[in-house]
């Protein structure tokens, strides 16, 4: 079990040392980012928008019937429910979800491609193949995952105003008083890096367990069940640790 | 010409290549035969430099391939063409940009030069017209070994090395297929380094063979001198042949 971890865990920085090789074309390189930008960032808007959606409503309204006070002001519940979709929602659990729904999908393409011998195809033909296939999804994740959480933030924050004022819970005015009231914009901040640490644990970790994946087909399945377990871990750890050190 | 000499390779505390020294011939097509587990590709991987060996030397034209410089293996690899046993397309690239790869990573033609030379490529293999836009996976096996070796062949190789290239393929195609490896040794005088188990590829095209048995070389030499050979593992490969061969 240790001796396991520690194996995966300095082949995983051998990996990475690969990928900051000098790529055989800076124009090639720049052409694969955008595709993997369309085909991981902007791909994944559907899922993004209706979780959000969905889930700055449901903690809107779950804040507005908990704090059922008449001494609270109403307003409390925009504030509430900003914090919990800024600080904690649109970065952790909009990136678990990116783990499973990108990190499957990087890490099967790249099994695939190990296990049909193109990788092999690449070495052959002297093309760094960590570079070529890894580097440019890593950098598409960089690029995309922030703008996806930060959307997130949005989607969510008017999901939570559409299901206030909807049901009455929490009217609109009240609601915007709200989410502008004690408006830290660091908060922001602390969740767009969170994001971009998870964007690289994610794409990093799937790219791995894909490029050593040996076997067939079924090898490919475990690695993308690996990736999901292994990467929401990590998100998870890595979560608790920046939030200690940055929040405290 | 490459040479093997000594190759040992182990994989964990298996050792699966038991010393086995050989010459590959410059413009002529060398057979690797031997059953299924023998260690044909383990050899050809090798030889190619996808495993690295424990010990022995690897020799390209008398150039050493063992423990080089990331720079100069590198450079090596551009000499080299290879046709995997799965075809290995990129399954994300149509026929076209398949063979055109290799020539839009390592060349600075322009890109018009670059499609006229991968259509010459796809010409060479007898590719049909209409296949050059579709996917991998949208033509058949044979015509995927077709776009495999013109891939190989975009960078105009001096070293060529195919790893069953019949697998999958009916007997006539995999005819089609030997011979278009064959004559496009000649024409390049290539060094051309073919695995097979397909005693129909050994009548016809080979011209130099060695049999490995178990990770071991047993037997060297030329179709015509086949039938003679005297080694046990090696009679046993060749009797359901037999009676075709005399
Ligand atoms: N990556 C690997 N790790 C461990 N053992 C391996 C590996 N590759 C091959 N072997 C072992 O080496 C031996 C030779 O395998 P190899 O693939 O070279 O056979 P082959 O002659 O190419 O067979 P086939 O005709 O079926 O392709 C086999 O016993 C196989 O189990
Ligand atoms: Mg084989």
């Amino acid at each position: 079990m240790f001796k396991s971890f520690f194996f995966h865990l300095g082949r995983y920085f051998v990996f990475l040392g690969q990928m900051f090789r000098r790529p055989e074309k800076w124009r090639i390189l720049g052409k694969r980012i955008l595709v993997e930008i369309d085909k991981l960032g902007v791909d994944s808007f559907g899922i993004v928008t209706i979780i959000s959606l969905f889930v700055g409503a449901v903690i809107t309204i779950q804040t507005a019937t908990n704090l059922d006070n008449p001494f609270i002001p109403k307003y409390t519940v925009g504030t509430a429910a900003r914090e919990s979709i800024l600080l904690e929602f649109s970065s952790t659990i909009v990136c678990l979800i990116l783990a499973g729904k990108v990190g499957s999908n990087i890490s099967s393409e790249i099994g695939t491609m190990r296990i049909t011998e193109q990788i092999d195809a690449l070495e052959i033909m002297g093309v760094n193949s960590v570079g070529y296939l890894v580097t440019p999804k890593v950098i598409a994740m960089l690029i995309s995952v922030p703008i996806l959480v930060a959307y997130s933030m949005c989607i969510g924050i008017f999901g939570g105003w559409m299901a206030g004022d909807y049901t009455g819970l929490c009217p609109s005015d009240d609601y915007i008083h709200g989410i502008h009231y004690a408006f830290k914009p660091y908060y922001v901040v602390y969740s767009l890096v969170k994001s971009l640490t998870f964007a690289f644990t994610i794409s990093t970790i799937a790219s791995y367990w894909g490029y050593y994946v040996k076997g067939g087909a079924l090898e490919v399945g475990r690695a993308s069940t690996k990736t999901v377990v292994v990467s929401s871990i990590v998100i998870l750890i890595f979560n608790l640790l920046i939030t200690q050190i940055w929040l405290n | 010409m490459i040479e093997a000499i000594d190759i040992h390779k182990t994989f964990g505390d298996r050792e699966v290549m038991h010393g086995i020294s050989a010459t590959f011939e410059t413009g002529k097509t060398n057979l690797i035969i031997g059953k299924s587990g023998s260690g044909k590709t383990v050899l050809l991987k090798s030889l190619v430099g996808l495993y690295q060996p424990e010990s022995g030397d690897i020799l390209f034209d008398g150039r050493s391939t063992i423990n080089l410089s990331h720079k100069r293996s590198l450079a090596l690899r551009r000499e080299i063409g290879m046709l995997f046993q799965g075809s290995a397309l990129f399954d994300s690239l149509t026929v076209e940009e398949n063979v055109r790869f290799p020539l839009d990573m390592f060349t600075n033609m322009t890109l018009q030069e670059r499609k006229n030379q991968a259509i010459a490529c796809l010409e060479r293999v007898n590719m049909p017209k209409e296949s050059y836009k579709l996917f991998p996976s949208e033509i058949s096996g044979g015509m995927q070994k077709r776009a495999a070796i013109a891939r190989a062949i975009a960078l105009r190789p001096k070293y060529l090395f195919c790893d069953e290239p019949n697998s999958g393929l009916d007997p006539l195609t995999s005819s089609v297929i030997d011979n278009l490896i064959h004559e496009i040794t000649k024409e390049y005088n290539i060094t051309t380094i073919i695995n097979t188990h397909d005693m129909n590829s050994v009548i016809n095209i080979g011209e130099h063979i060695i049999f490995i048995n178990s990770g071991n070389k047993e037997w060297d030499g030329t179709r015509e001198t086949i039938l003679q050979a005297d080694i046990p593992a090696m009679k046993e490969f060749l009797e359901p042949y037999r009676l075709r061969f005399e």
